[in-house]
């Protein structure tokens, strides 16, 4: 334990600042809205608690890692913010259930607010963060792992909501199932919960967890800051670090949405500005964006990501603030390795999400300097 | 024919203007004074004068004012306020005022109470109100003299009985509290809606002494007709709205000045530069309207989540200070500010001001001229670069495309502003001192419409169809002629997992004032 406390490193304000951005970013709209989650996380720091984030390669291959993060509606999520332990009773649930010691946090999806949950968890149970997570951005079911996707199982798992209700979740017989089972208890518990899955072994996580996700959402915020400051594109900054594309720029024109199975479905209508007038662009919206068509052509698709900004100030915009009226650029950045193999693809590609007429093309990869 | 009253009272100056259908009478400018009625009372005495019109043949009277927004970013004058929310246990690890800035807070008194109440998404309770506590925080208010409270509950914008109910039994400890609900001021966003709620509590009592004032100089100056303020969107509200809801004027001063701008010169597409005697505003012209923020905007350092335009200040005036050398001049931030007209050296002071700059450089003709004709050229030369570059980098924030539009100049400064800032072409307006002023004078009507549609046999479309003739129908009622109506803010929020597909739905749509009848 004390070689593992040595190999982390400290966050600061500042790095949660960043890490705000950076999540918001790789959110793609979703994973719930990171500044209520970095409020959080600054209280928690003012409260003196140590956030630590912890390289991969430190972790022994026997060390057990409990993913954790908030299930639900992000919309809800704005509005009933948590009592703030919940992530802590989920953790010392799941240890008591079975008879096990936690050597390190991890994070099931690096976009949005659940970069900040295992962060806050972590910070009061005086354990590091593993430098890694599930889903390298943001996706709207658990089963959308990497660790659900190359065979953890995620049961027995805790949720746990404000009230202070614990649930156990014994045995899902796929991950799937879980999703499902889950997602009923959060409707049951006010629809915004947080939930803790069975403990991976460092050896699984090393090899199947997205690697340096907290380094790079830092990195990604920290690029924003520095070109607003220094008065430079920060979409050209994003596109730079990420090997990005800046797709599209246009005004919404138009929000229909629609709730279906628990989940906020949209689809926005973008009319083009600048180099892009007078195109037509659309994105479809499953709590995050999914799909980005220009023209009619599907351009984008999951799981690459489709980044929508503020047009001029760089800053990531989520599903629930999309507004009519307002003025956005969208980027394509592409995602790692891990989510295009086929068997990724049959769990995150278009048609899990309901559209097996799109095939997946990946974007380039992003060059590795 | 109509005969409209536009006032402008800002932080330096009081403007008034006098508009006979689209033709500006007179335009007048008068410094603000502490209490606010008497610049007023000078203003509207002097445009009155050089319009030469009779008293009782003004029609109705506008009011844009940055007052309140000016309290809230300036800390004064703002009332201790207890901030209750309701939502335990939820809600527990971020009380009420959290992300405001310390000082904020403290000036506000920082008395935030959490107590167990609100409900769920599905309307069901996080749990029953604690009505003991809100009764012990009642007796608190009154022990510690607290003087207005904000009430906001989890999912008010759903269900707002529990504000109410908190609001009742506040009242029957304090009768004479002022209580504002959460669920009156904003939209799902707990804190945001929280702190808008919060902060208007705080302004309660400088709402009444401001609205008392200008009732007292509309009616001083003999003038009985209707009298309106400007809100955000720059539309219009009435006299007793204001009263109640002062956050809604935050953000009406840009507004105002570029629809005014926009309206002085014809012109709908523009960058508008306002120059005022410490900062410069700079926004966005988008077919006649001010473009909007489409992040949350911050006041005074506190997010909230109005409608506002998109607007960017430097620290660029015309009682900027001017320092250094010709190889390494500074020019602001650091202003005179209102003291323009005792410090600069054209008025006989000795303090060297951009406005001294540009009437030593032949750009401008006010004071004294020859207090400045022993200016060193390379100094006015330097100066005058540094001053368009400032305006270049502002401008340059505020474009949105490569095409070469306008730069309409307004406010007192504008005398600063180049021919040509970069490859843009500068229009400085007839009238460009008082464009706030106009702007007020020609503010909307508007007509909104927010509830829950149940969408049950219904499309979404025709939902919104029905909202939008609604909130048309009541904007023509309150004088809109009905040509010029547009939509504004078009909003639904389906209300999740709710039996029957409710939906919230939000229109709002504006349009020009009509003629008025007479009589």
């Amino acid at each position: 334990m004390a070689d593992l406390k040595e190999a982390a490193w400290t966050l600061t304000e500042a790095d949660i600042d960043a890490l705000e951005i950076g999540a918001g970013i790789l959110g793609t709209g979703g994973g719930g809205n990171p500044y209520i989650g970095k409020l959080r996380a600054r209280e928690a720091l003012r409260a003196g608690h140590v956030m630590r984030v912890l390289p991969m390669e430190a972790l022994g291959d026997e060390d057990r890692v409990v993913s954790l993060g908030g299930i639900g509606a992000p919309l809800i999520s704005f509005e009933r913010i948590k009592e703030g332990r919940e992530g802590l009773r989920c953790l010392r649930a799941l240890e008591q259930r079975l008879d096990f010691t936690a050597a390190a946090v991890a994070c099931e999806e690096i976009g949005g607010q659940n970069a900040m949950e295992p962060l806050i968890t972590a910070a009061m149970a005086g354990l590091p963060v593993v430098d890694g997570d599930g889903m390298g951005r943001a996706f709207p079911e658990m089963q959308m792992t990497t660790y659900s996707i190359y065979g953890h199982s995620s049961t027995p798992s805790v949720m746990c909501d404000p009230h202070g209700n614990v649930v156990t979740f014994d045995h899902a017989i796929t991950e799937k199932w879980h999703e499902t089972m889950a997602r009923a208890c959060v409707i049951a518990q006010g629809g915004a919960s947080t939930l803790a899955s069975a403990p991976m072994t460092g050896a699984f996580f090393k090899r199947f967890a997205i690697p340096g996700s907290y380094t790079q959402a830092i990195g990604l915020g920290r690029a924003v800051m520095e070109a607003r400051q220094a008065h430079e594109d920060p979409i050209a900054a994003i596109c730079k670090r990420e090997g990005g594309r800046h797709v599209f720029s246009g005004k919404i024109k138009d929000i229909h949405r629609h709730f279906r199975g628990g989940f906020n479905v949209g689809e926005a209508e973008i009319e083009g500005l600048d180099g892009y007038r007078g195109s037509q662009a659309h994105i479809t919206i499953q709590n995050e964006f999914l799909v980005f068509r220009r023209d009619g052509e599907v351009e984008v698709v999951v799981p690459d990501l489709v980044v929508v900004l503020d047009l001029d100030s760089g800053l990531p915009i989520t599903t629930e603030l999309l507004r009519y009226g307002q003025r956005i650029a969208v980027l394509a950045l592409p995602c790692h390795e891990l989510l295009r193999s086929e068997d990724a693809l049959a769990v995150i590609g278009p048609a899990a999400f309901g559209f097996p007429e799109i095939e997946y093309t990946p974007l380039p990869a992003k060059e590795t300097p | 024919m109509v005969l409209r009253l536009g006032i402008d009272v800002g932080g330096t100056n009081t403007d008034a203007v006098i508009l006979r259908d689209r033709e500006v009478l007179a335009g007048v400018k008068r410094s603000t004074t502490e209490d606010v009625m008497s610049g007023i009372s000078q203003a509207l005495e002097a445009v009155i004068a050089e319009a030469g019109v009779e008293r009782d043949a003004i029609d109705v009277t506008m009011l844009g004012t940055t007052h309140f927004t000016n309290a809230v970013i300036e800390r004064r004058a703002l009332d201790p306020v207890a901030a209750i929310r309701l939502g335990l246990p939820a809600t527990a690890c971020l009380p009420p005022m959290v992300d405001w800035p310390e000082d904020l807070r403290a000036e506000v008194g920082g008395h935030a109470y959490m107590v167990r109440g609100g409900f769920e998404f599905d309307g069901r309770e996080i749990a029953a109100l604690d009505e003991a506590e809100i009764r012990r925080i009642g007796s608190e208010i009154t022990e510690k003299g607290i003087r207005a409270a904000a009430i906001s509950s989890v999912f008010s914008p759903i269900n707002r009985e529990m504000e109410e109910r908190a609001r009742d039994i506040l009242r029957e400890v304090c009768p004479d509290l002022p209580v504002v609900l959460s669920s009156e001021i904003g939209r799902i966003g707990l804190l945001e809606r929280e702190s808008a709620a919060i902060m208007n509590a705080s302004l309660l009592s400088l709402s009444a002494q401001t609205v008392d004032a200008f009732d007292r100089a509309l009616a001083e100056a003999g003038l009985n007709c209707p009298f309106f303020v400007t809100q955000n969107d720059g539309t219009l509200m009435g006299a007793d709205t204001v009263r109640r809801f002062p956050v809604l004027t935050f953000a009406s001063g840009p507004t105002n000045s570029m629809r005014g701008a926009a309206f002085l010169t014809g012109v709908k597409d523009a960058i508008v530069i306002d120059i005022g005697g410490t900062t410069t505003d700079v926004g966005a012209l988008q077919h006649g309207f001010p473009r909007q923020a489409s992040t949350v905007v911050d006041v005074g350092g506190v997010r909230t989540n109005f409608r506002m335009p998109d607007v960017f200040s430097v620290g660029l005036g015309g009682g900027s200070l001017v320092q250094g050398s010709p190889e390494d001049i500074q020019v602001g931030p650091k202003s005179v500010g209102y003291r323009l007209t005792k410090e600069a050296r054209v008025f006989g002071g000795d303090t060297l001001t951009t406005t001294d700059i540009a009437v030593a450089s032949g750009m401008a003709e006010v004071g004294n001229a020859e207090a400045v004709a022993d200016i060193d050229p390379a100094l006015i030369a330097a100066a005058k670069e540094k001053i368009a570059a400032i305006l270049e980098a502002a401008v340059e924030r505020s474009r949105v495309s490569p095409d070469p539009i306008p730069v309409i100049a307004v406010g007192g400064g504008s005398i600063l502003a180049p021919d040509r800032i970069g490859d843009l072409e500068v229009l400085r307006p007839e009238n460009f001192a008082v464009a706030n002023a106009v702007g007020a004078a020609i503010a909307q009507i508007s007509g909104e419409v927010d509830r829950i549609f149940a969408l049950e046999g219904r499309t979404r479309e025709d939902c919104l169809a029905e909202a939008e003739r609604e909130a048309s129908e009541s904007a023509v009622a309150s004088g809109a002629t009905r040509e010029t109506l547009a939509v504004i803010e078009r909003e639904d929020v389906p209300l999740a997992y709710l039996p029957g597909n409710a939906t919230r739905i939000h229109v709002k749509v504006v349009g020009e004032m009509g003629a008025f009848q007479d009589g």
